[in-house]
Parts: C-alpha cells; sequence; structure tokens
C-alpha cells in the first residue's frame, strides 16, 4: 500500500510517499497565495492508496481533496518516532509556529506546548531579522556564531524587535553580536516551552529551523545536551501524516 | 424593519449598529447552535430565547418597569439575585460577550484590559445593549483589579451605577465585609423600589433562585451518562440564560429539557458517539455570545460535560439554607452560600481546584481545558497551578488563553484537536 502524507505549512508544503515503511518520495514546494494550486502541483503524477493532510492549511486540504486529517502535533510526534524511535521529546519551530512535545516510551503525546497567536520566536521572525540585519537565512546562523558577544533583544513581538534591532545598529552594534542576541531570544523561548511539557532524551529539533546552525548550537550549549536533527528536519510532518492512514 | 423598532429607539439604541451586531449573531448562532446534530427538542426555547434575545425580554422589562418595577442589571454572580426578587424587582445580567466598538473602550481602560471589561464598555459606548438602557440600576463590584479600576470609569458612561465591595479571603472579616456589603445594597434596592425586605420576600427570592440552581444541577448530572445526552454549547447556553430570563419559565423550561434527556439515556440516545473523550472546562465567564471555545471543542472530536466557570458550576453550585425565619437568619443563609463561591479573585482559593477535581470524577471526564482570556491576571495564575496539579494526578490539561477575535482560530483548533488526539491514544 502507498500512502501520502502532506504538510501545508504556513511557508512550505512538504509531500512525504511511503510505500511499506519506507519513504519513496519526498518533495517541497513554497506555500504562495494560492495553497490548493500549490498543492496539486506537487501532487501531480504522484499515486497514492491514502493521503493523510498535516499543517495549518489540513482542513482546507480535505475539503478540496479528501483525505484524513491529523493535528501537527500528532504528525510530528508520529514521524519523530518513525525516525528516532528513543526520542522523548520534540522541538519544531516552523514558519509561523514553534511547538515543544513530550512523549512517553510508546510515542504518544504526553504534554504539548505551542506559542500564542503572534509570530515571536518562530521561522518567520527570524527571517524578518535576517532581512533587517541584510544576512541571508545561511550566513545569519553563521556570522551569529563567530560573534563573542550577545546583543541583548527585549522585545518579542516581531515588529518591535525589528525596530529594536535597527536602533541597536544605529547605535553602532556589531552585527553579528546582534544576529547572536536574536538567536538566543528565540533559543530562550524555546527551552521555556521545553521546560513546560519536560526536557527529557532524546531531545529531537524539527521544523525549517533546525537548518539554522545558529540555533542548533545555542539550544545545545544551553542546554548541554546533543540534538538529534533529522536528515530533512522539514519533512518529518509529512512523514507522521504519511504514517497515519 | 422589527417590531421593536419604537421600543429600541425610545431606549437610545443606535439602530443600525444594533441591526448589524443582530445580524451577526443570528448567523453565528445559525452556524454554531442550529449546525449541531441531535439536538433536544427542549432546546427550541432557547432558540426562541435567542431569537428575540434584544426583542421580547427587553419587552418584558420595559412592561414590568411601566407597572412600577424595577429592573436592576448585574455583571457578576456574587450580585444576590434573592434580594432583589425579594423586594420585586428583576435581574438582569449584561451584554458582555463580544467584541463591541474596543477602540471606543479603549479610551476609557487600558488597552490590555480583558475581553470581557471591554465589552461591557462597548455595548454602553456603542448603543446596543437594550438591556442596559432598560435598567434603573447597574451594579458593579469589586472582584479583579480590572474590574475594581474599571467601574471608576464606568459611572461616567452610565449614570445608575452601584458598586458594591467584596471580600479576597475567606476569613471571618471577609464574610462580615460580605454580609455588611449584602445589607447596603439590601438599603438601596428599598430605596430605590419603595419595598421593604420582609421575611416573605426573602423566602420567595431564596425559593426562586434555588429552583432556579436545582433546576441546573438536574441538567448538569445528566451530563454524567456514558452517552452525553446534550452538547456543551446547549448546557451553556442554559447557563447563559440563567442570567436574564424570567425565573419561573426559565426554571419549567430547564426541567422540560431534562425530562427529555432522562428519556434519552434510558433509550441510550445522545448527541455524540459512545467513547467520545470528555471535557471539563474550567475558568473564566463566557457571556453570551461568547460560544467560540466550546464551538472549537464539540466540532474536534470531544464533547464538554460540565463547565466550572460562572456561566456554569462555580455560578450555580450551593443552595442557600431555606429554613430562615428572621431577616437576620436570611442574610447570614444568603452571605454563607455567596461565599463559597470559588472565584479567583480569591486568595488562596483551593475550593476551585477541588471542584474541579470533583467534576471530573463526576462526570467521567478524561481532560480539563482551562480556558483564560488575555489580560485576565487572576485565571492565568490559577491555570499555571490547576495544570501543575491536575497532570501530577494524570489529569489531562491544556491551558488555552484567548479573547473575543476570530484570528487565532487556527491556532486553537490545532492545539484542541491535538488535545483531543492526545486523549484517544
Amino acid at each position: 500500500m502507498i500512502h501520502a502524507g502532506i504538510d501545508i505549512g504556513s511557508r512550505t508544503i512538504k509531500l512525504v510517499v511511503m510505500e511499506d515503511g519506507i519513504i519513496k518520495i519526498s518533495k517541497k514546494t513554497e506555500n504562495t497565495f494560492n495553497t490548493i494550486e500549490n498543492c496539486k502541483e506537487l501532487l501531480q503524477d504522484i499515486k497514492y492508496d491514502s493521503i493523510t493532510a498535516t499543517g495549518y492549511g489540513r482542513h482546507l486540504f480535505n475539503e478540496y481533496f479528501g483525505s484524513n486529517v491529523i493535528s501537527e502535533i500528532k504528525a510530528f510526534t508520529k514521524g519523530t518516532n518513525y525516525l528516532f524511535p528513543n526520542s522523548r521529546t520534540i522541538l519544531d519551530i516552523g514558519g509561523q509556529d514553534t511547538k515543544a512535545i513530550s512523549m512517553d516510551a510508546k510515542g504518544r503525546i504526553k504534554k504539548f506546548e505551542m506559542n500564542d497567536k503572534c509570530a515571536a520566536g518562530t521561522g518567520r521572525f527570524l527571517e524578518i531579522m535576517a532581512m533587517a540585519l541584510r544576512f541571508s537565512l545561511q550566513e545569519f546562523g553563521d556570522r551569529a556564531l563567530e560573534a563573542s558577544e550577545s546583543e541583548k533583544i527585549n522585545c518579542m513581538c516581531t515588529v518591535f524587535a525589528e525596530s529594536e534591532v535597527i536602533s541597536q545598529l544605529a547605535r553602532g552594534a556589531d552585527r553579528k553580536a546582534v544576529a547572536k542576541g536574536i538567536i538566543q531570544s528565540v533559543v530562550n523561548r524555546s527551552i521555556t516551552q521545553l521546560k513546560k511539557v519536560g526536557i527529557s532524551e532524546d531531545l529531537v529539533f524539527v521544523g525549517g529551523v533546525a537548518f539554522n546552525n545558529g540555533v542548533v548550537r545555542l539550544i545545545e550549549e544551553s542546554l548541554n545536551t546533543t540534538l538529534c536533527i533529522p536528515e530533512d528536519p522539514q519533512i518529518v510532518g509529512a512523514i507522521g501524516a504519511a504514517l497515519e492512514y | 424593519m422589527s417590531k421593536y423598532d419604537e421600543m429600541w429607539t425610545g431606549l437610545g439604541i443606535d439602530l443600525e449598529a444594533h441591526d448589524s451586531l443582530l445580524r451577526v449573531l443570528g448567523s453565528a448562532y445559525k452556524d454554531i447552535y442550529l449546525k449541531q446534530e441531535n439536538r433536544p427538542k427542549g432546546m427550541e426555547y432557547f432558540d426562541f430565547v435567542v431569537s428575540e434575545l434584544h426583542g421580547l425580554r427587553v419587552k418584558e422589562l420595559m412592561d414590568a418597569r411601566a407597572n412600577g418595577r424595577k429592573v436592576i442589571g448585574t455583571f457578576c454572580v456574587f450580585v444576590p439575585e434573592e434580594l432583589i426578587i425579594a423586594v420585586n424587582a428583576i435581574a438582569v445580567g449584561l451584554c458582555a460577550g463580544a467584541d463591541i466598538a474596543s477602540d471606543a473602550a479603549e479610551e476609557y481602560v487600558p488597552r490590555n484590559t480583558c475581553a470581557l471589561i471591554k465589552s461591557a464598555f462597548g455595548f454602553k459606548l456603542a448603543k446596543v445593549c437594550p438591556y442596559i438602557e432598560a435598567t434603573d440600576m447597574i451594579v458593579g463590584e469589586n472582584t479583579c483589579d480590572g474590574k475594581k479600576k474599571a467601574f471608576e470609569e464606568y459611572k461616567d458612561i452610565v449614570d445608575n451605577l452601584y458598586v458594591m465591595d467584596l471580600p479576597q479571603m475567606k476569613s471571618e472579616v471577609g464574610k462580615y465585609l460580605l454580609k455588611a456589603e449584602y445589607k447596603r445594597f439590601a438599603r438601596t434596592l428599598e430605596e430605590l423600589t419603595g419595598n421593604k425586605i420582609t421575611v416573605e420576600g426573602l423566602k420567595r427570592g431564596v425559593k426562586m433562585v434555588n429552583d432556579k440552581r436545582k433546576a441546573m444541577h438536574r441538567l448538569a448530572s445528566l451530563r454524567a451518562a456514558a452517552i452525553v445526552p446534550i452538547s456543551g454549547l446547549d448546557s451553556l447556553l442554559a447557563n447563559q440564560v440563567f442570567f436574564y430570563d424570567d425565573p419561573e419559565r426559565f426554571i419549567a423550561s430547564v426541567n422540560a429539557i431534562c425530562d427529555e434527556l432522562e428519556v434519552r439515556i434510558e433509550k441510550g440516545e445522545g448527541v455524540f458517539p459512545k467513547n467520545t473523550p470528555r471535557i471539563i472546562v474550567s475558568g473564566c465567564p463566557m457571556a453570551v455570545p461568547n460560544w467560540k471555545l466550546p464551538h472549537i471543542i464539540e466540532t474536534s472530536g470531544a464533547v464538554i460535560v460540565g463547565e466550572e466557570m460562572c456561566t456554569g458550576e462555580r455560578g450555580t453550585q450551593h443552595l442557600v439554607d431555606e429554613a430562615c425565619e428572621t431577616i437576620e437568619d436570611y442574610f447570614d443563609a444568603i452571605a454563607d452560600r455567596y461565599f463559597k463561591i470559588d472565584c479567583a479573585v480569591f486568595t488562596p482559593n483551593d475550593d476551585r481546584l477541588n471542584h474541579v477535581k470533583q467534576m471530573v470524577d463526576k462526570y467521567k471526564a478524561d481532560g480539563v481545558i482551562h480556558y483564560g482570556l488575555q489580560f485576565c491576571q487572576p485565571y492565568a495564575h490559577e491555570a499555571m497551578t490547576m495544570e501543575k496539579i491536575l497532570e501530577g494526578s494524570d489529569i489531562p490539561v491544556l491551558s488555552v488563553e484567548t479573547d473575543y477575535s476570530q484570528e487565532d482560530l487556527g491556532q486553537l483548533k490545532t492545539r484542541i484537536e491535538a488535545f483531543v488526539e492526545r486523549l484517544q491514544d
């Protein structure tokens, strides 16, 4: 049987096709203003017996294509378990939300936390801050790690934080140190969420922000641990969806 | 054109704004309430009440006023309806459950004030609440700091505000204060109505309000059935209408629904399939038409089996002792009953946590969803304690904070669906 999972995130749509428990196809596309069209393109020539949708566009997808639906939290839990059977805690930082999930030994959700209705501490926040510093996303993390000091960011609201960054630069602060400060603020926020659900190892970091070396290194330093990161941290939700049929 | 236009105009209602409010309310009710499946037939009464929300009931109040009775508007479960009935006046809960004119409200209260308080200002400032306009006296009360300070401003926009002080600790002094404040309130009611507080009046008031509560207790206990015979949304509506319907008609209507539910339970009929995850909602009050969270919960594969809220068991639990002989006895009995209300403005407030635990047992709930209004400090504090303690005794808790806006629907739905999945695992 061929099972597909589609994770419709705010910034990226991810598709995974699995056959007999093995990943056969994984594809991504940017989510633009027309989610249904983006999904159609992604699904072109893809054959499957069942499809399960997750991500914030899951209900829209179901209405249009007819699918199973699961929450991102369940999808990430299943996907992470598939990739790392010893995992007990998940941190997912995606485009517009951050989640911390703890699981029991059987891979069931024990507790989860999600950010409130704003982009603070999410991938989108980092994107906007990188732009304000004129860094590419790749550079953003790497340069931040070169800084010895970090400039403290007080505002967690994306809009206010951007003006705070601009005034730090105007004050002559080092761009790398500002970048490090921004990343540290995201890391601190994520750790607070992780502590609420309880951190036990293995700790897996997923979602698009897990591509950012700066975030990964600073979390590891703060928690004095090594994070498990999938080869492609963006497709974990889609894997989990493909496993739920 | 509505047959009530003349009455509304007479009350100073802004007809255009009011029409659009009623339109929004009507379509929300249709989408949220009328689309539910397997509703008890008795809910037709409440459908009618909502369809006449600002019409028939307001007309009844106006007719009663024409006959010399007084109408007392309230915002809180600490205001003793017994005393209001004892002087032959009528109590009505005032509108505070929708996002109305918050910009205008923010000229009186800070931005980071909860939606409930802002709404009380918004309804008045936008001139869309005929209840506010139909009152002879509005009772404010010193519960949380937000309300306490807001009433200082509210008196500038209404001309009939009375503010009641409330204790913050369950001490002897606290109870003395409550009783003294109820006596002061009784004197004010006597002056307003020209009617004396008598043993007979108190007896009538206490019995009437107890009967209202008993009807709600009966409804609540039927929700413990394995196949839940009524939705949480419908039960919430009954709890909301509790605050402004004619008491006798309300009691009869709720008891009629209970009769029907008993038959349903006997036949094994219900609103959701057996084994649907069962939820207790606990937290801030949900005033009409705030149906946002229960709607999300009950369209995400769960059923609400109890509300630990002012519009729920916090408001209706405990009866006033009816075995009283003197006015003084009655004041003691009334103060005793109201003093047990476990609102989060009290410190410490362990009773509330214990009540939630009891409700989980009684209604066989699988989990608790704590509902906090954004910027409501007392409930935000207690949410943290509740989550720690209940999770520690293996009762799953999801704590959400929201307001009356619709912009966080997606995020709330994701959390609630995931919580329901957790309960099903």
